[in-house]
């Protein structure tokens, strides 16, 4: 099991650096064609540059302890029994905690349907893990402001909850045949 | 370096110091977790800096507004819903990506929509939703994700007028 995921990760990131070179080269031809444009591209990549840095070591401690201390068991036992507000507001928080690509999210969800979890909530579940998690907040607080962000979770956090009793009822209407 | 960035820091370093106290074993596991996400993340960081300098540097502000602000209408929020759909970055990249496009003329709702859609819709990963969770499960979610998307984007450009 681990092996293969190994293999998959070292390949991602050879790839990643090879597009990094790729992008770098490119860069500096296009400012070696355009020098009076160098100013301006040094300065904002610059500002980017430490920007993220001041945050990114932080967020990617955040990520580890959440990783190490929440497992996958943890939110599939919590998950698989509760309803109603309770049930909303916990698919919400393990949306939100834990770290990972969505498709990890995936296999999970597949457990929580077995377990016996509304379908609303798997689906509130699935979208809080997207586009809610705690560490990526910070890094959306640095970038976009405490404004932005307070109003994209709030709207987020409301209309993944519809959203999720919507499909719920859809389905449920449609049969139970999935 | 900025209030925001002091206080994720020093929450951080709290929650470090809190984890270490209560079991070192499994903080030390996190921090080399830590450690080899920050590597694994960092080529594509820098990619993403490299672009985003030279979009500024290159792409007049009048240009990305005209794609991309409120002129754009609802093409350019369509467009930023498709990008979003289609792209396949890591969503802690494509907050810096998203504050380069508001700062140099993009509007709230273009990079709302962007950032949601970027977040909720998975094209690349739709085939493993669909192997685990069922055809219909998988494209309402991602259909139904797109319209709230555009919801929330249209909402987030009347509340926060820029």
């Amino acid at each position: 099991m681990k092996t293969p995921e190994k293999k998959n990760r070292s390949k991602a990131m050879l790839r990643d650096t090879a597009f990094l070179g790729a992008v770098l080269v490119a860069a500096v031809i296009l400012l070696l064609i355009f020098p009076d444009k160098k100013r301006a591209v040094v300065s904002s990549s610059r500002g980017f540059f430490v920007e993220m840095i001041w945050i990114l070591p932080a967020v990617m401690v955040l990520m580890g302890l959440f990783k190490v201390w929440v497992s996958k068991d943890t939110v599939v036992k919590y998950l698989g029994k509760t309803s109603g507000i309770r049930g909303i507001s916990l698919a919400i928080f393990f949306g939100a905690l834990p770290t990972g690509p969505l498709y990890v999210a995936f296999p999970m969800a597949a457990a929580l349907i077995r377990k016996g979890a509304s379908l609303s909530n798997i689906i509130i579940f699935l979208s809080a893990w997207a586009c809610i998690k705690i560490p990526q907040e910070m890094v959306e607080l640095q970038f976009l402001g405490l404004k932005f962000m307070a109003a994209r979770l709030f709207l987020t956090i409301v209309f993944v909850v519809i959203m999720g009793m919507f499909i719920e009822h859809l389905i449920g209407w449609s049969g139970k045949e999935m | 370096m900025s209030m925001t960035a002091v206080v994720i820091n020093v929450l951080t370093l709290c929650c470090l110091l809190f984890a270490f106290i209560k079991d070192s074993k499994k903080t030390k596991q996190a921090l080399k977790a830590a450690v080899q996400s920050f590597f694994r993340i960092l080529p594509v960081v820098l990619i993403i800096i490299i672009i985003i300098g030279l979009l500024l540097g290159f792409v007049p502000q009048s240009q990305i507004s005209r794609i991309l602000g409120k002129q754009a209408g609802f093409m350019g929020v369509l467009i930023a819903a498709l990008l979003g759909a289609v792209l396949h970055i890591p969503s802690l990249i494509s907050f810096p990506m998203a504050g380069a496009f508001l700062k140099s003329g993009a509007s709230v709702t273009t990079v709302a929509v962007f950032i949601t859609t970027l977040t909720m819709i998975g094209v690349v990963t739709l085939p493993v939703e669909i192997k685990e969770l069922g055809k219909k499960m998988a494209l309402l979610r991602n259909g139904m994700s797109f319209i709230i998307a555009v919801i929330i984007g249209l909402i987030m450009g009347l509340i926060l007028q820029l």
